[in-house]
C-alpha cells in the first residue's frame, strides 16, 4: 500500500463518511457560572471549550482602549493532552498567536463592537482534543459563548473547512486529512447574509476548484449553522421555561 | 481513614414541557428577522439591515408600543438612575474611586457624592483628597445608589445616605443582573437572623444583622469583632440558598430566599450545593411562591 487512501472508490472516506458529510455536532452553553458566557462543543472527536468576560473596563495598558468601539481580545491555547503526543505549549508560540489573530478578526467582523466603546471583551478558547479543525471548531464554541454572554452580534459565526482529494471537495477536514498536505481551506461565514468572515488556504490548489471547494465548506458552514441554532433554541427556551414563572 | 462520599455524574434532565410557559414567547436567535415592518423602532438588541429589523442577541422579543427590544437571557449591569448596587474599589484617582460593579464599564464615586465621616456635609477640603485612600482603598466593597449614567454606559454612584457606604464582615455572591427582582427596598433584614442587600448589578452582601443602627457615621468604622458562629452558620446556608436559586434560574427576592432557606433547613449547609438537594429545594421554593400568588 503506498499513500493512505483519503477517498476510496466507493467515495467513502477514511473514517466512512461521504465527501460532504459533516462529522457528529455536539454543544452545549452555560457550562460555567462564573463567566459571563461559555460553550462547549464537539466536532467529531475534536473538542473545544469557550469562555466570554465582557464587555468589561480595560484591563492592563488602556491606552489600548478604543473611543468609538470595543476591543475584542482572543486567546487560544491547546491543552498539553490534547494531541496524541503530550506536549506542553507555552502561551504566544507561532501557531497559537497566528490562530489567536484569525479569531480576533472573525470575531471582530461579527459582533457589534461599535455598541460598547472604551470596554474590552475578552474570548478564551482552549482545544480540548484535536482531530482536525481546531480553528472552526474554536470559532463555532466561540460562537456559543458570545450568544451566552449577551453580547450582540450581527449573526452566528459558523466555520468549517474543506480540501480537495482526487477531484472531489471534502467537508470538515479530520486529523489525517489534514495531515496528509493536500490543499485545506477555513471559512467562516456569517450564514444568513452569506458574508466571509475569513477565509485562509493552507498549500497549493487549482484555481479552477477554488469555487467548488469554497461552495462545499460554505455548505458545511451552513449545516453547522443549523445545529448550533437548535443549541441556542433550546438554551433559550429552557432557560425562559425556567424563569417564566 | 473516614468514608468519603462519591459521586457520579448523572444526565441532565430535560425541562418538563409542562412547567414551560414559554411556548407563547417569541423566541429568537442573533441573525433572525423579527420583522420588516419599517414602522417599528428598533430597541436595544436589535439592528436594521436593508430596512429588516434583524435580532443581534438570543432571547425574548418584547414590544412596547412601537418600540421592538430583544432581552437577552443575561448580560452585564446596564445601570439605571436609582438603583442600588454593591460594588468593588478598583481605583483611587484624583477626587473620585472607580468602582467594579459588573457594568461594561467601571463605575464612578465622586468624592462630593459621599457622607464623609463626621456626618455633616462640608466642603470637600484638600485634605479629605489626600485622606481618600484612608476612607475606601482598593478591595473595599460598598453599597451605594446610581445617581447618574453617562452617555457610554457608565455609571456615576451616591452614598449620600446612612443606608450606605462600607460594608463590613460578610459575604459577596455574585449572580446575574436579570435573576434580581426589582422591588421598593433592596435591603432585608431576615427574620432567620441575617440581612441581604439584594445588588441591582447582580452582586448580593450577606451579613450579620447590625444590632444598633445609624450610630456610625457613613459606616466608615468597621466592625471587627468575630461574628458568632449561629450567625456565620446562617449566611453560609443563605449563601448556599442564592447558589441553588440561582442555578435553577429563580428570581432572588426576600420572600423566594426566605422559603428557600427554610425549605432548606432539613439538610446540612454542605450538603445544600448538591445538584439533587438544589432541585428539591428550589421546587418547594416555586411551589410555596406559587401558592402565595394563589
Amino acid at each position: 500500500m503506498a499513500a493512505l487512501e483519503l477517498l476510496s472508490d466507493e467515495g467513502y472516506r477514511a473514517d466512512g463518511r461521504r465527501a460532504a458529510e459533516l462529522r457528529k455536532v455536539r454543544a452545549r452553553m452555560g457550562v460555567f457560572a462564573q463567566a459571563d458566557g461559555s460553550a462547549y462543543i464537539e466536532q467529531g472527536n475534536t473538542k473545544a471549550l469557550a469562555v466570554v468576560y465582557g464587555p468589561h473596563e480595560m484591563r492592563g495598558s488602556r491606552s489600548k482602549a478604543l473611543h468609538d468601539r470595543a476591543l475584542v481580545n482572543c486567546q487560544y491555547s491547546m491543552a498539553t493532552f490534547s494531541t496524541s503526543e503530550r506536549k506542553r505549549r507555552p502561551h504566544g508560540d507561532r501557531k497559537s498567536s497566528e490562530m489567536t489573530l484569525h479569531l480576533k478578526q472573525t470575531f471582530e467582523a461579527a459582533i457589534l463592537t461599535q455598541l460598547y466603546p472604551r470596554s474590552q471583551i475578552d474570548i478564551y478558547v482552549q482545544i480540548l482534543q484535536a482531530d482536525g479543525g481546531n480553528y472552526c471548531a474554536c470559532v463555532n464554541a466561540a460562537t456559543l459563548a458570545v450568544i451566552d454572554a449577551g453580547i450582540p452580534m450581527r449573526d452566528y459565526v459558523c466555520a468549517s473547512s474543506a480540501g480537495f482529494v482526487e477531484d472531489t471537495p471534502l467537508a470538515d477536514l479530520s486529523y489525517i486529512e489534514e495531515a496528509s498536505g493536500g490543499p485545506q481551506v477555513a471559512l467562516a461565514l456569517l450564514p444568513t447574509s452569506e458574508q466571509i468572515a475569513l477565509l485562509e488556504m493552507n498549500s497549493r490548489l487549482h484555481e479552477d476548484h477554488l469555487e467548488e471547494v469554497i461552495e462545499a465548506a460554505s455548505k458545511a458552514c451552513k449545516a453547522v449553522h443549523a445545529v448550533l441554532d437548535q443549541v441556542v433554541r433550546d438554551h433559550v427556551q429552557e432557560v425562559t421555561a425556567l424563569l417564566g414563572d | 481513614m473516614a468514608a468519603m462520599a462519591m459521586r457520579l455524574p448523572v444526565a441532565r434532565k430535560a425541562v418538563r414541557q409542562s412547567a414551560a410557559p414559554g411556548g407563547e414567547k417569541h423566541l429568537v436567535a442573533p441573525g433572525d428577522i423579527i420583522t420588516t415592518d419599517t414602522g417599528y423602532m428598533r430597541g436595544h438588541g436589535t439592528y436594521v439591515d436593508e430596512e429588516k429589523l434583524i435580532a443581534s442577541v438570543a432571547g425574548a422579543v418584547e414590544r412596547v408600543n412601537k418600540l421592538v427590544y430583544v432581552k437577552a437571557l443575561k448580560t452585564r449591569y446596564n445601570g439605571e438612575v436609582g438603583d442600588i448596587v454593591v460594588g468593588r474599589i478598583t481605583e483611587v484617582q484624583q477626587k473620585r474611586w472607580k468602582v467594579e460593579t459588573n457594568s461594561r464599564l467601571d463605575s464612578v464615586l465622586l468624592l462630593s457624592s459621599m457622607n464623609l465621616p463626621g456626618g455633616e456635609l462640608r466642603r470637600r477640603s484638600a485634605e479629605d483628597e489626600l485622606a481618600m485612600r484612608d476612607y475606601l482603598q482598593e478591595g473595599d466593597l460598598i453599597s451605594a445608589e446610581v445617581q447618574s449614567v453617562f452617555s457610554d454606559g457608565a455609571v456615576s454612584l451616591h452614598t449620600r445616605s446612612l443606608k450606605y457606604g462600607k460594608l463590613g464582615q460578610g459575604v459577596l455572591v455574585q449572580v446575574s443582573p436579570s435573576l434580581v427582582k426589582r422591588q421598593k427596598t433592596h435591603f432585608h433584614d431576615l427574620p432567620c437572623g441575617a440581612s441581604v442587600i439584594l445588588g441591582n448589578n447582580g452582586f448580593i452582601w450577606i451579613y450579620p444583622t447590625p444590632e444598633q443602627k445609624d450610630e456610625e457615621a457613613g459606616g466608615f468604622t468597621t466592625n471587627l469583632e468575630p461574628v458568632p458562629l449561629s450567625d456565620r452558620e446562617v449566611i453560609s446556608r443563605l449563601r448556599n440558598c442564592i447558589v441553588a436559586l440561582v442555578t435553577q434560574k429563580l428570581m432572588l427576592f426576600d420572600t423566594s430566599i426566605l422559603y428557600c432557606y427554610e425549605a432548606s433547613l432539613p439538610h446540612q449547609i454542605k450538603d445544600i450545593l448538591k445538584p439533587e438537594v438544589m432541585e428539591e429545594i428550589v421546587l418547594e421554593t416555586r411551589q410555596r411562591l406559587l401558592d402565595l400568588e394563589g
